[in-house]
């Protein structure tokens, strides 16, 4: 292999694993928080219990995210130093900002929280918890903004031989930022949702702690429920972005192939690995790839085939995330949906709490599907139009990249087992008397 | 404009180097000082609050190289791509120890995190040291940025002497970090320690002090402009400080004076750079400066709005934190209550 394909799969290892505890910090800290409030505000001793046992398992997601964290910042530098050079001006700002504005105040808090429960007044102690959610979720503001920027960048000028900045202010409130912002924090908010759900009903079948794990049920499902909702909403905005900022990326996720008016979309659909069409194509629904991506059944849908094969996305795991995650968007959207309809009566209905128990690895590989597909689906890009991949590649060795990767996958290996191995301790342990 | 971000850059190390020097320090002196398990709380304990918030000077450090230097930023990351692999690893080992370490109630497996939160910082102490030995003395890049080299290239014996003398710093400062955070039995030991490490850090900045003068170009900017030459004197001036404090049992001053030091090597380095960021020792026209790797102006200008409103804002709630904390730790304490 060469060292773009070794830097590609080492980006891809660092960031996926790295986002397998970016979620669950942006969501469970907003639900610590709430739940801290409703002991400031009440005094009521069970939601202090809450906000120390989910705050613990908050702490132990959040210190693997933490440290790898920080080799997405190196990444940049010692894999893609072109990619560096040439977009530094407009992108290193918004890793620097990330950082300043965001990432001390998160790490300097969470450690005031943490150890500050006999040192501070509830009051305090809780601004802390609220100021550690607002920090996760502005820094994730940031990193998006960098991110929205590749996918499709605004506010610039090709001068002096690479990208410069010209409107900050377009590249922090383009449409796509926004919308990819909140679609990822929804994303996350309905993997802290379940993660809750998931442990409490767990604890709920053992008629463990009935009225803590209750309460907290009850707090994460109205969550969930939100945003789960919100979530089918405005992941159909994303699409429909798409059709006007990154055509390829559409057609890719749609296995569409041919320019035409009234696309449909197929109920059953698989693409070939070879050649320039799909497998399987049958239940057409006239108009309807159309109708999603414009209001009109009538437009006209550009196919993959528009573009030369060296400009398109990888088709097949385009389409397959895509689909996995609108598939298990309706699943979390229906189980929120009966779990908030049967929350006072949970007791009664074992197979549903059985049921999320199981849901809770679901929200992780979703998010995960959701990245593969915006990063793959980018592909042959790195910045949307601007610059490929290829021509972005560090001029460093085949065994330094090498050896590197193997140690990122050994010790991330070992690392994100042990961690889930201390949260699930935790989770069973419960909550301290 | 660029020179200003020169000297912002050069500040952000410095402090971060100065605050992360000492958890580094006490890090690097955990299962040499420490007795017991106790003990060994203790002094995690007291980095515990601190660390995670030290650390994020580096990631600023570093987000602002890329941004106001992508240049320098790309070249130097590249070019350095195993040192810095082996410095990422260590400290995510070390970051990672702090919250592993007392999840389980198991001897092995508290040695082992132990074991880790060492290494990760001691190795970073010293690579951290010879990144910036490199970067003082020159590295063989060529005009496109690409280092016509390997690894050994990077170890030439200013670097190592770079690194050792980080190493040597930085013990120093979390020995006396440690006995401002301690009192009775543990805080004699760790002014002792302090006391101990100081001859040997005096002779490594000396041979520094000394080589920078005979390998690189460092002293040539104050020769022509002697009001730097106040850096390298600060230092040693902070050196002598150090010790007398530590007679004079004060640890706070101590600690002050220590991290002073840092500061003057710190900037003495870095002047002594200006304006080169990334010397090439193969023609100094290939050099990376503050002037041909800076971002554009309107870049600039806006980080440097940002910086000069978030920056003071960071060190008043920090300072606030160091306050809250920087109690002497006792051991009730850290059984009833919230810890490590």
């Amino acid at each position: 292999m060469d060292v773009l394909t070794l830097s590609r799969l080492q980006f891809a290892v660092a960031t996926l694993f790295h986002f397998l505890f970016v979620p669950l910090t942006l969501g469970l800290s907003v639900l610590v928080a709430i739940m801290e409030t409703k002991w400031v505000r009440t005094g009521d001793e069970t939601y202090r219990r809450m906000a120390k046992f989910w705050g613990k398992l908050f702490l132990i997601n959040f210190a693997l995210g933490v440290v790898t964290g920080l080799t997405l910042e190196f990444q940049f530098g010692t894999n893609w130093s072109r990619y560096s050079m040439y977009v530094g001006d407009v992108f290193g700002s918004l890793l620097a900002i990330e950082a300043a504005v965001t990432f001390f105040l998160e790490s300097t808090f969470v450690a005031v929280w943490f150890f500050g429960w006999n040192r501070i007044s509830p009051k305090l102690h809780c601004v802390s918890m609220w100021l550690i959610a607002i920090a996760a979720n502005l820094s994730a503001f940031w990193i998006l903004v960098a991110n929205a920027w590749m996918q499709h960048p605004v506010g610039y000028v090709i001068r002096n031989g690479r990208a410069e900045l010209t409107d900050f202010w377009a590249v922090i409130s383009q449409k796509f930022a926004i919308l990819e912002f909140i679609h990822t924090i929804g994303g996350a908010y309905i993997l802290a949702g379940f993660f809750v759900l998931g442990i409490s009903s767990w604890h709920l079948l053992k008629l463990q702690n009935v009225e803590f794990f209750t309460r907290s049920f009850k707090i994460a499902i109205a969550f969930t429920l939100i945003f789960s909702i919100f979530e089918i909403a405005q992941g159909h905005m994303n699409a429909e972005i798409l059709q006007e900022t990154q055509p390829t990326k559409l057609a890719a996720m749609e296995a569409h192939w041919e320019t035409r008016p009234r696309a449909p979309l197929y109920l059953l659909l698989w693409p070939r690995l070879d050649g320039e069409m799909n497998a399987i194509e049958a239940l057409p629904v006239p108009g309807m790839l159309s109708l999603l991506a414009t209001y009109s059944t009538q437009s006209v849908i550009k196919g993959l085939k528009e573009w030369p094969a060296e400009l398109r996305p990888p088709v097949l795991p385009c389409f397959l995330s895509f689909r996995f995650m609108v598939g298990m968007g309706f699943l979390f959207a229906g189980l929120s949906i009966f779990g908030f309809y049967v929350r006072n009566n949970l007791l009664a209905y074992p197979w549903f709490l059985k049921t999320l128990v199981f849901a809770i690895p679901l929200p992780y590989l979703t998010n995960e599907a959701g990245w593969i597909l915006a990063e793959l689906g980018r592909q042959p890009w790195i910045v949307y139009g601007v610059m490929k991949t290829k021509d972005a590649v560090s001029f460093v060795s085949t065994a330094q990249v090498f050896t590197s990767l193997i140690g990122f996958i050994v010790l991330y290996g070992l690392l994100g087992f042990a961690d889930f191995m201390l949260l699930f301790k935790f989770a069973r342990k419960g909550p301290q008397k | 404009m660029e020179t200003i971000w020169f000297f912002l850059w050069a500040l952000l190390w410095t402090i971060y180097f100065m605050l992360d020097g000492y958890d580094l320090g006490i890090g690097s002196l955990l299962p040499f000082f420490s007795k017991n398990e106790n003990e060994r709380r203790v002094m995690i304990n007291a980095m515990g609050p601190f660390w995670d918030g030290n650390e994020v000077w580096l990631v600023t450090a570093g987000g602002v190289t890329f941004a106001a230097f992508p240049k320098t930023y790309a070249v130097l990351f590249s070019t350095l791509y195993t040192p810095l692999m082996i410095l990422l690893f260590a400290l995510i080992l070390r970051g990672i120890s702090f919250e592993f370490r007392g999840k389980i109630d198991d001897r092995r497996w508290r040695r082992l995190w132990d074991g880790c939160l060492t290494l990760g910082s001691i190795v970073p102490g010293f690579l951290f040291g010879v990144t910036f030995g490199n970067l003082f003395q020159g590295i063989p890049i060529d005009e496109s940025g690409i280092l016509r080299g390997d690894f050994f290239t990077l170890l030439s014996p200013y670097a190592l002497l770079s690194g050792v003398l980080f190493v040597f710093l930085f013990v120093v400062h979390g020995a006396l970090w440690l006995a401002v955070m301690t009192d009775e039995e543990m805080h004699e030991r760790s002014l002792s320690a302090a006391r101990g490490a100081w001859p040997a850090l005096v002779s490594v900045l000396v041979t520094f002090l000394v080589s920078s003068a005979l390998t690189t170009d460092l002293y040539q900017n104050a020769i022509n402009r002697p009001v730097l030459f106040l850096f390298p004197v600060l230092s040693v001036v902070a050196l002598i400080a150090t010790r007398t404090f530590i007679g004079m049992r004060k640890p706070v001053q101590a600690f002050a004076s220590s991290a002073i030091v840092i500061l003057g090597t710190g900037m003495f380095g870095f002047t002594g750079l200006y304006p080169n960021m990334l010397l090439s020792s193969l023609n100094p026209q290939f050099s990376l400066t503050a002037f041909n790797s800076a971002s554009s102006a309107l870049t600039l200008k806006i980080m440097l709005g940002i910086t000069l409103v978030v920056i003071p804002i960071v060190i008043a709630y920090q300072s606030w934190v160091h306050v809250l904390f920087g109690k002497k730790i006792r051991l009730e304490e850290l059984k009833e209550g919230e810890s490590y």
